[in-house]
């Protein structure tokens, strides 16, 4: 059992998210930085699925009611436990009544906590997931409040061997805002012009203080439309096109550009310019608000290949704590 | 609105006062006000109780609030209403007895 103590400003039960409800408008959910998610539960046995808390800009205060093993990967909260600072990207060993702390996020914006044998709350829909919006999955299907009490699964049988095994360097990211977010440019890239197409890429954006895991929404230069006569079926704005579905990632351009994340609606008559890759989602989650986005357009194969380097890196991970 | 957030402080003893500074427990934007209309929450000389707002921190579609921790007198306002900040920014001094 976990004892919430102080919930921070967001936390939530995440997992790698609720597939496969897409056409009936149900969003994936999910941990935003599924790298860290997924590190986090490597470290201590866990598969990537298991269920993590994900805390945002600011961490919680937990007890912990029984021995554990867990981990922290991502934005560094300073994290405590008894009041002994205690590293990151690694497995630690918790014992009953020991109180775990973490403070607000100096690089990053979100971390992830695994136990070893995950949160147990009931799936819902083949996911452990809390989709916030309407109130389901996860722990009540809202952010933790102060008082709320979590269990913990069986934890695999070698989770006390992994204590102090820790992720090597290179597979730790950096959370800097100077390198570029990758996207690939489509579905509706064609209603920008050339030069506001151009901007996109070049521009600074800003994060503006409303974003959160529907949507990354950003502060830059005006994009221009394309002028054109109203297509049937399409809104009045030249930022309107007939309904689509909206990829996860996909970046709309009501006027100001966001960025859809993994709690966005998944659909809709927004014209949606670009698409940020999988590999770089959870890099543009760790994102702070005030922080700075670059964008830089990638071919299909590009994207494609960021993923399997990712997904070779998480392999890594994986493999070197057999 | 979710659990207030914690606070940290930096206090200087001095004689029989403490003067405390109360930052931010997160990145967002600093509101002095409840609304644009309202007055602000606190103005530098007002007495505060412990759990009083002093302001509010607005990140993620939320507004949350940020309380004395002890009582005392507002000294300093050192951020501009609806200014952007950084989580650990210094908001509001305040010198307890």
């Amino acid at each position: 059992m976990i004892s919430v103590e102080k919930p921070g400003v967001l936390t939530t039960v995440q997992d790698v998210g609720r597939d496969g409800h897409y056409h009936i408008g149900m969003p994936p959910s999910g941990a935003m930085d599924q790298y860290a998610h997924a590190a986090a539960n490597y470290l201590v046995g866990n598969d990537a699925d298991a269920a993590t808390l994900e805390m945002t800009y600011q961490g919680c205060d937990l007890r912990f009611g029984e021995d554990a093993v867990v981990a922290l990967a991502g934005a560094d909260m300073t994290p405590t436990l008894n009041d002994e600072p205690i590293p990151t990207w690694e497995a630690v060993a918790v014992e009953a009544g020991d109180e775990l702390s973490l403070q607000y996020a100096t690089d990053g914006a979100r971390t992830y906590l695994a136990v070893a044998g995950g949160v147990d709350v009931e799936p819902l829909m083949g996911s452990r997931s809390t989709y916030t919006l309407i109130g389901l999955g996860g722990h009540e299907g809202r952010p933790l409040q102060a008082g709320d009490e979590l269990s913990i699964g069986d934890p695999p049988g070698r989770s006390a061997d992994l204590v102090g095994s820790r992720v090597d360097d290179e597979h730790v990211p950096e959370y800097a805002d100077k390198s570029a977010i990758r996207i690939v440019l489509g579905l509706c890239d064609y209603r920008l012009t050339e030069e506001s197409k151009a901007e996109l890429c070049k521009a600074e954006w800003t994060v503006t203080p409303e974003a959160d895991r529907v949507g990354y929404r950003l502060d830059g230069p005006d994009l221009d439309f394309v002028p054109r006569e109203q297509p049937f079926g399409a809104g009045t704005d030249p930022s309107n096109v007939v309904d689509l579905g909206y990829p996860v990632g996909s970046i709309q351009v009501p006027q100001q550009p966001i960025v859809l994340m993994r709690d966005a609606v998944t659909g809709g008559g927004y014209a949606t310019v670009g698409t940020v890759v999988s590999a770089d989602r959870g890099l543009l989650a760790q994102r702070r608000t005030h922080q700075t986005v670059t964008f830089e357009d990638v071919s299909l194969e590009d994207a494609l290949d960021a993923r399997t380097r990712n997904e070779a890196a998480l392999e890594a991970i994986r493999s070197s704590l057999e | 609105m979710y659990e207030r957030p914690t606070l940290n402080r930096t206090a200087t003893g001095r004689n029989m006062t403490e003067e405390t500074t109360i930052t931010a427990p997160m990145p967002g934007v600093f509101y002095r006000r409840s609304d644009p209309d309202e007055a602000p929450f606190v103005e530098k000389g007002d007495r505060v109780e412990a759990g009083d707002v002093v302001c509010l921190v607005g990140v993620m579609k939320n507004f949350h609030e940020i309380t004395a921790d002890a009582a005392g007198v507002v000294g300093e306002i050192l951020v501009e209403d609806e200014a952007p900040i950084e989580a650990g920014q210094e908001l509001v001094r305040l010198t307890s007895e």
